[in-house]
């Protein structure tokens, strides 16, 4: 691997106080003049809160949108599983928060490996999506007196997190998605589901289109715009089990990466501390339990590992409470990286719960007996439901049983302060881009940052790319696009002829353990390159001996899969690589060759206080990593302390 | 944990243009710990093996959140568990030795497009119809500018929890939406800031709900017996209300 510390990604942050610095980009950047704006087509690849929002705000500025999906209806996307709320500075509860400390506490929430500028206008644009949001008629939880309420989570020592029960991302999303409806019925979105976005057409130099699968045919179709706006979410499904759903993919950031954009950070993965533990071979996915529980739930494990008393029987004497033992200050709200460890560490040590001996108690005993079983409903009730559904046991009466899983992605297409990747015109929002979290996402702080994306960071510096960049007239009969479409339909023709043995599912499964064990919570030298070599021999396995049945032409989900897998199976390596290559420990990405006295992530600011991002060099050549440094002017580099 | 035998009759069909038919497969050692849709995840995995292409089935988030799962189980929308997706539907409500019949949607507005997949975009025209409130990003005002009494907020929440997943539809004998409009009608007439187009947007709705096929209600209550998310058959009545007060005083 070649490793290039003399390119300088230039990430245009603009120059000034960070308090003014998105003030004075806005004044600077080109307009697009309205009655302009009608001769540019955008094409939005997705409808999360990044993707859904973004084209809604498009349509309404008179942007010509297409839309697609890959979903049955743009409300589906993955977005409306987000369940315990949304960040903002709004200070509602008059207990100390601002602009400053909400980007202060993601900063170091995210272990110092986030870009200050973008942070810093993240806090700052925060408080319009909530006044978006309600006027769009987000039924928000509210006091009685009728204003807006809030709770506290992790990482925070204020109660700055807006919600709408333990359902905030659905609300949210069918906010954008209403906006969104309300363009595509005066006709300036034009809206595609059930479609795959397969590869960016690049024309002269810049994205112009996008080839994309109807899911519903499998017919290849190609779209053609000024601007390309990837919303496609995070890889999380390269672990198999994750809490994403089922459809959640890489594809489109990874054709992107193929076609110029530099991927960032792909290491930087976050394993959410609460979800309920798996339970048998079968298990297809990972559910979430909110972290606002973390709010009103206790976690802890027995004092003694031989302690197989059921939990109720346990007295509080007995019970090891080791949040709150080991971090005073925060107690049970620590972030999550440092939650996830810490469970992981108890379980490890022997002190695991349930059956297998992989899962910590999250108990509710002391918050019923203090606040009454009506309001912890009132608070969590449909989380209380889902728990009870799938797991058959009340956690009203038996504390919750949880462990650590895959959950959201830090690391995602490069972008600079615009939002724009390495390939011009080719903007990237939401989880799909590396930008906000450094190597660490706080809760509530995903809605957040798809929103302010989509509503108020694209919209403006789209124009900048549309108005200041000379852009031909093009359609889809262009050479380049009948290239893409070409080398699209091939790969998946190929993918259907290998005519092996073994099914789709898995291989994913195997890629998904060999992840988990070697890429996961904890990371060695010596692991992470077995998992290269198990990830190259994989890979190889799946071209010579997969198994898809069925047609090309017509609904084939057993295809789709393949196709998402294949890409996993590359993007799965370039991970490791990452993982590898970044000799620290931060955040989410914990080297155990780099840890302190007591167990806690290092940094190494010193060799990479840096952003890497990752060049394609073609199937046969490695990967090139650049790297950004990151400068710390406002926030001072320390080591994160929640003693 | 124990394990089950089951007989599944699934429907195949290969197009939206072909018939379909029933298909029966057995499954062994199906652990009571699995959901549904993990069930049908082994027999696929099963017919992958002996060479037959895979049942389809929409399904997404698996948390019983987005809605995409669907299925009618044994004439059940969604199966036999209360206010419960196919997603998180566990085997422990079946027991050894059962037939399960599996199906798709049936309604004339969601028309099959493969096996157990349905085409339910009537619902999304409906709500571009009106199930929003027409506000352009960047012109609205402080969050706490507008009071909403908590009652309200907390109505319209229980209102707006529809998952969109057309159980209500796919369980009427009308193949009546009254459910899913009259949720969204009920979150945006409880809340001040529906208010300006309270009258069109109940209109409008209504209007396109009749045009994509979709039939009236007779207050057979299934949809709500069906409904996932709980979501109460009283929004139907106040849809009627909301329908009644803006035909009576509309301008044209």
């Amino acid at each position: 691997m070649s490793v290039v510390e003399e390119t300088r990604l230039d990430a245009k942050i603009p120059g000034g106080p960070i308090e003014d610095k998105w003030e004075k980009h806005q004044f600077e950047m080109k307009l697009v003049a309205p009655n302009n704006k009608r001769k540019f087509d955008v094409i939005v690849v997705g409808t999360g809160l990044a993707g859904a929002a973004a084209a809604a705000s498009l349509a309404e500025l008179g942007y010509n949108v297409t839309n697609l999906c890959i979903q049955d209806s743009p409300r589906r996307a993955h977005s409306i599983a987000a369940q315990g709320g949304i960040n903002a500075a709004k200070n509602y509860p008059n207990d100390g928060d601002s602009v400053m400390r909400l980007f202060y506490d993601t900063v170091k929430g995210g272990d110092y490996r986030s870009r200050e500028a973008n942070v810093y206008r993240l806090a700052h644009v925060s408080n319009l999506i909530i006044d978006q949001c309600v006027a769009q008629g987000v039924p928000f939880a509210r006091e009685y007196g009728g204003l807006l309420a809030n709770r506290t989570f992790g990482g925070a020592q204020v109660s700055r997190t807006f919600y709408a029960r333990g359902q905030t991302g659905q609300q949210l999303l069918l906010g954008a998605y209403g906006s969104l409806m309300r363009q595509v019925e005066h006709g300036k979105v034009k809206l595609f589901p059930r479609r795959e976005m397969l590869d960016v057409v690049v024309v002269d130099g810049v994205a112009r289109g996008v080839v994309a699968r109807n899911l519903m045919t499998g017919e290849f179709e190609t779209y053609c715009g000024h601007a390309v706006l990837l919303c496609t979410g995070g890889y999380g499904n390269a672990y198999y089990l994750s809490t994403n759903a089922k459809g959640s993919n890489v594809t489109a950031a990874w054709r992107a990466y193929k076609r110029g954009a530099y991927f960032a950070n792909p290491c930087f993965t976050q394993i959410h501390p609460t979800c309920i533990p798996v339970s048998g071979d079968y298990q297809s996915k990972l559910t979430l339990m909110s972290e606002s529980l973390r709010n009103d739930g206790r976690v802890w494990v027995p004092k003694s590992a031989d302690d197989k008393r059921p939990a109720t029987e346990i007295p509080d004497e007995d019970r090891d409470y080791y949040l709150e033992r080991r971090y005073p200050a925060f107690g049970n709200m620590v972030p999550r990286d440092v939650a996830s460890r810490a469970a992981k560490e108890r379980c490890d040590a022997g002190y695991g719960v349930g059956e297998t001996g992989m899962a910590v108690f999250l108990d509710f005993k002391d918050a019923i007996a203090r606040d009454g079983e009506d309001v912890i409903h009132q608070k969590y009730g449909n989380l209380f439901h889902m728990y009870k559904k799938i797991t058959d046991e009340d956690p009203y009466h038996v504390p919750m049983r949880i462990y650590p899983a895959v959950h959201y992605t830090m690391g995602g297409l490069w972008v600079d302060y615009n939002l724009e990747s390495t390939l011009p015109g080719l903007f990237v929002l939401g989880e799909a881009n590396f930008s906000d979290h450094g190597a660490n996402r706080l809760g509530a702080s995903a809605l957040m940052q798809g929103l302010a994306d989509g509503y108020f960071v694209a919209p403006y510096t789209i124009a900048n790319h549309l108005a200041g960049r000379q852009l031909p007239r093009v359609t889809t009969h262009h050479p380049a696009f009948q290239e893409s479409l070409v080398d699209s339909r091939n790969r998946l023709e190929r993918i259907r002829n290998v005519n092996g043995e073994r099914s789709v599912d898995s291989i994913h499964r195997e890629l998904g353990h060999i992840m988990w064990n070697d890429c996961g919570m904890s990371r060695t030298a010596q692991g992470l390159n077995d998992a290269i070599d198990k990830i190259t021999a994989l890979r190889e396995e799946f071209w010579q001996n997969v198994k898809v049945l069925g047609k090309g032409e017509a609904l084939n989900q057993n295809l789709e899969h393949a196709g998402r897998v294949a890409d996993f199976l590359e993007f799965g390596e370039l991970l490791a690589r990452d993982a590898l290559e970044r000799q620290e420990s931060c955040g989410g990405h914990f080297r155990e060759e780099h840890q302190t006295a007591e167990n806690e992530a290092m940094r190494d600011d010193e060799n990479f206080c840096h952003v890497a991002a990752w060049e394609y060099q073609g199937t046969d050549s490695p990967a090139t990593r650049h790297t950004e440094p990151l400068t710390f002017e406002t926030v001072k580099l320390t080591q994160r302390s929640y003693k | 944990m124990s394990s089950l035998k089951l007989t599944l009759k699934v429907w195949r069909q290969p197009s939206r243009d072909e018939a379909g038919q029933f298909h029966t497969y057995h499954l062994e050692d199906v652990s009571t710990e699995m959901s549904f849709l993990e069930m049908l995840d082994v027999l696929n995995e099963n017919l992958i093996a002996q060479d037959e292409e895979p049942v389809a089935f929409d399904h997404d988030c698996r948390e019983g959140i987005c809605g995409m799962c669907s299925l009618m189980i044994n004439g059940q929308a969604h199966g036999p568990d209360n206010e419960t997706t196919t997603c998180q539907l566990h085997m422990r409500h079946f027991r050894d030795g059962d037939t399960i019949v599996i199906e798709p949607w049936r309604a004339k507005a969601f028309p099959v497009i493969r096996d157990l997949v349905v085409d339910r975009s009537a619902l999304d025209r409906v709500i571009a119809a009106g199930g929003y409130v027409s506000v352009n990003c960047g012109s609205a005002p402080d969050a706490n500018a507008v009071l909403v009494p908590k009652t309200d907020a907390d109505k319209a929440m229980d209102a707006a929890a529809c998952i969109g997943c057309g159980a209500c539809v796919a369980a009427c004998k009308n193949a009546s939406a009254m459910l899913f409009v009259g949720a969204k009608v009920s979150q945006m007439a409880l809340l001040p800031q529906g208010k300006p187009e309270r009258a069109s947007r109940v209109l409008n709705m209504v209007a396109r709900m009749d045009e994509e096929g979709f039939g009236n209600c007779t207050n057979t209550a299934e949809c709500e017996a069906a409904c996932p998310a709980g979501i109460s058959l009283s929004n139907i009545a106040r849809l009627n209300r909301e329908y009644l007060k803006a035909a009576l005083t509309a301008a044209n």
